[in-house]
Parts: C-alpha cells; structure tokens; sequence
C-alpha cells in the first residue's frame, strides 16, 4: 500500500512542483492556511505560478512570501484587499488577476473536484464577472454559466489528519480546503497533529482519505492572527 | 443633525425579525450587532463558515482558528455552527439567508449597487458581496449620502462597475431611509432629524419622492 506520510513539506513536494503550474491553496486571510508548504515552495523557487486562493495573504506572510519573491505571475482570488505589494503589482501590469465572486470561486472548485465541468449561477450577472460568459435563463430568472476549476497541485491546512489522509478541520480553519482537496491532480495536506489510523472518528471526518495523497505534520505554526480584535473583560464598577 | 455611524447601524437593526438569519457586512453593517432590539433572535451567518457567531473575545483569548469575514477575532456560541466556504454560499445563494446588510459607494434608482472596485485605483476585490446580492431575499445598504467632496452616491445609474443588478431593497444613509422598488421608484420612508426633503432630493441625483405620491 502507498505510504502517504512524508517527514518534511521540502520531501511532501518532491517531484511535484514546475514552472507554470497551477497550485490550489486553502485558507481564508491567514486562517488555515498552509504555512509549511508555501515555505517550501517558497525555497524552491518555482515560478510563474497561476494561484487559486481567496485571498494572497499580507505583505509579509502567507502567499505574500511568493508574491514579494516574484514567483506568482497570475492570482485567481476574489478579495485581495489586504496586500499593498498586490495591488502595486497589479496596477503596474506585472501580475494578472482573475477575480472571482467568492461563492463562485468555492462552486467553481467544489464542480472541478466533483467532476462537473460548469454550472449556472446568479452572482455576478449583469456585472462585469459575466461578461463574455454564456447566459442561459431558467424559470424566468438570468443566470451565467461558471467553469469548473481543478488545479496541477493543492495545497491544505487541516488541524488532525491520521496517516490514511483523513482529515479533521477546526473552527474557520475549515473554508476553501475541503473543497481544494478534491479539486487538485495531486493534494498535500499538512496538519498540526499527524495521528494514527483510529484515532479520529470515521463519523467526523471532514474530508476522506482518498483525496490526500502525502500529508506530513507542519513542522512549525505561527498561526498569525490579520485582526486581533478583542473586548475588555469586565469590571465591575463603584 | 445628520444620522451617525452609530444611529445608522441602529436604524438597520430595526430591519431585524426573530428568527431571522442575517448577514452583516464589513464597516457600519458590523455595528449593527450592537443594536439587536430587545426579544428579537437573529443568528449571524459569516460567509468564511459560520452560523452563530458570537461577540469579539475578550483580551488574551483570540483564538487564530476562528474569525469573522472581516478577518477580526471571534467568539462561538452554544448553538454555533462551522462549513466549508462552499456550503457557505450555498446557503446564500439558495435563498436560505434572510437578509443581507452591506455597505455600498453608490446606489441607482433601479436599485443597483457598487461597491468592490474603482478602476484604476482600488484593487480590493468583491469577495462575497456579489453571492450575497444575488442570493439573499433581502437586502439593505447601509452607506453615507454623499462622497467626501459633496458628490451624490443615490443616483439614477451607478458610474462604478456593479456588484448587482436591481438588488437592493432598502437604502440607510446618514440622511434617511428610501425604499426601492428595483423598477426605477425610490420613496423616501423617514428622514433623520431636523433634515428635510428639499434637503435630501438637493444632494441626490436619482428621482426621489414622498410616500403616497
């Protein structure tokens, strides 16, 4: 049987990664994403990367790491709003960006891995997202037909995953990871705890093994938070 | 006197039903939460994956594992619930969400919104504004009246790229509240105090009229 665990994100990406290639990478903001992995593919270099990611992480962390060393070339997110570099990069010509309406970026994905080559949706119609789209109506109502989305390489962040690849998300680490997993000709996960097979329970696994084909336990988390945003515990007053 | 931020996110809030599941936008709409009317339930949705969202943590027990669509540290609540960004926008899109309260830059009289992109200057994106305009049975606009430079953003046809085609139910501005029809009539259903009808229809572009005429 294929042993899927690997001891490192450098030895989990052997082999898979090259200039050009589509990579798929979960998280929203800096909320579970894989911090391991874009290390690596950061120290590898690789370039010309097309990303499909909601968001590009901030100057300084995440997918802003291959950002400010130049090795994505197109961005296919919808909201980017958090990276100054990005929007320097983009306003003078030297990154292409795909916007995607953020509910169509997660169907466009979930039809990829599901199989489903497009779909019609609402969102976006009679905006700029439809043009040079096929509308089609159904019921009376206009909609616009998305494509599926499937990528060379996925990358994800899970919080437990045992050695079979079956992965446990935690709170809303979860977002556009599942859905990645599926979408990606090969996906690696990394996990803050690799645990033994029957360890986790089969009634709460949130994506099945078989699409995770190397998972290795993330070295290192930072888990950096965007917005700290907190209220003062409270005191009494006299 | 002018609506403030706060009485502005109050007002919205008066467009709360028990039962409701809401979703609230990043800016005055997040005030909104602050003024839930008394005996009224509403659970919170946010797009990133999660039903019943609870207040900001207290100092010390941000949790990096969970946060809000702005990206702000929260906190669950006993009945809250976590999904995948698709299941999110299925919800959203399949109607299941109750109301929508979102800021905008401009808004028509048909009820069109802009609100993700000025070309050339602002980069930021759409994120789910779009899935929620198009999916969710109802939707408010919370936003100033007018630009920094005195400039109408009620108009009769947005010049910023859409977000939404006849979209929008109810616009909230610092002025007042004005009830679209989304076939081009705007009524103006309340003013905020000591401003007047000569005062708003002088900084608005669209046709605005009085209930009942």
């Amino acid at each position: 049987m294929a042993v899927k665990v690997r001891d490192s994100a450098a030895e989990a990406l052997a082999g898979l990664l090259f200039d050009g290639m589509t990579i798929m990478s979960g998280g929203f903001g800096l909320c579970g994403i894989s911090e391991n992995l874009i290390a690596a593919i950061r120290l590898a270099g690789t370039r010309d990367l097309t990303v499909i990611s909601n968001n590009c992480g901030v100057d300084d962390f995440g997918l802003g790491l291959l950002l400010a060393q130049g090795q994505i070339r197109k961005m296919i997110s919808s909201y980017v709003g958090e990276n100054k570099l990005f929007e320097q990069l983009y306003l003078s010509g030297q990154l292409e960006l795909e916007f995607n309406p953020q509910g169509t970026l997660a169907e466009r994905i979930r039809a990829g891995g599901a199989g489903i080559p497009a779909f019609f949706t609402k969102t976006g119609v009679g905006t700029l997202v439809a043009e040079g789209k096929e509308l089609r109506e159904f019921d009376g109502e206009t909609y616009v037909m998305e494509r599926g989305l499937t990528a060379d390489l996925s990358i994800i962040k899970a919080w437990k995953g045992d050695t079979e690849g079956n992965l446990v998300f935690r709170k809303t680490a979860r977002n556009f990871n599942p859905m990645m997993a599926t979408a990606g000709k090969v996906t690696v996960a990394e996990v803050e705890a690799l645990v033994s097979v029957g360890d986790l329970d089969p009634d709460q696994i949130h994506t099945p093994g078989i699409y995770v084909d190397r998972i290795i336990q993330g070295a290192l988390y930072e888990k950096r938070i965007e917005r700290e945003t907190t209220r003062p515990h409270v005191t009494e007053h006299a | 006197m002018a609506w403030t931020r706060d009485d502005m996110a109050a007002r919205a809030a008066r467009e709360l039903q028990d039962g409701y599941y809401v979703n609230l936008g990043i800016g005055i709409p997040t005030l909104v939460a602050n003024f839930i009317p008394e005996g009224i339930s509403v659970t919170l949705q946010s797009e990133n994956g999660m039903l019943g969202m609870g207040p900001f943590p207290f100092e010390g027990e941000a949790d990096p594992d969970l946060i809000n669509a702005g990206k702000q540290t929260i906190t669950e609540l006993p009945q809250s619930s976590y999904f995948s960004s698709a299941d999110s926008f299925a919800m959203i899109r399949g109607g299941h969400i109750d109301l929508s309260i979102l800021g905008g830059m401009q808004v028509s009289q048909d009820g069109d919104l802009a609100n993700w992109m000025v070309p050339g200057k602002m980069v930021k994106g759409m994120g789910g504004a779009m899935d929620l305009v198009a999916g969710v049975r109802r939707v408010v606009v919370v936003m100033d009246h007018c630009e920094k430079s005195g400039a109408p953003k009620l108009l009769k046809r947005c010049s910023l790229p859409l977000t939404g085609a006849r979209v929008v139910n109810l616009l909230i501005t610092d002025l007042g509240v004005f009830e679209l029809d989304r076939r081009g009539g705007v009524t103006v259903t309340q003013l905020a105090p000591g401003v007047t009808f000569e005062e708003v229809a002088a900084k608005t572009e669209a046709e605005i009229s009085r209930p009942g005429s």
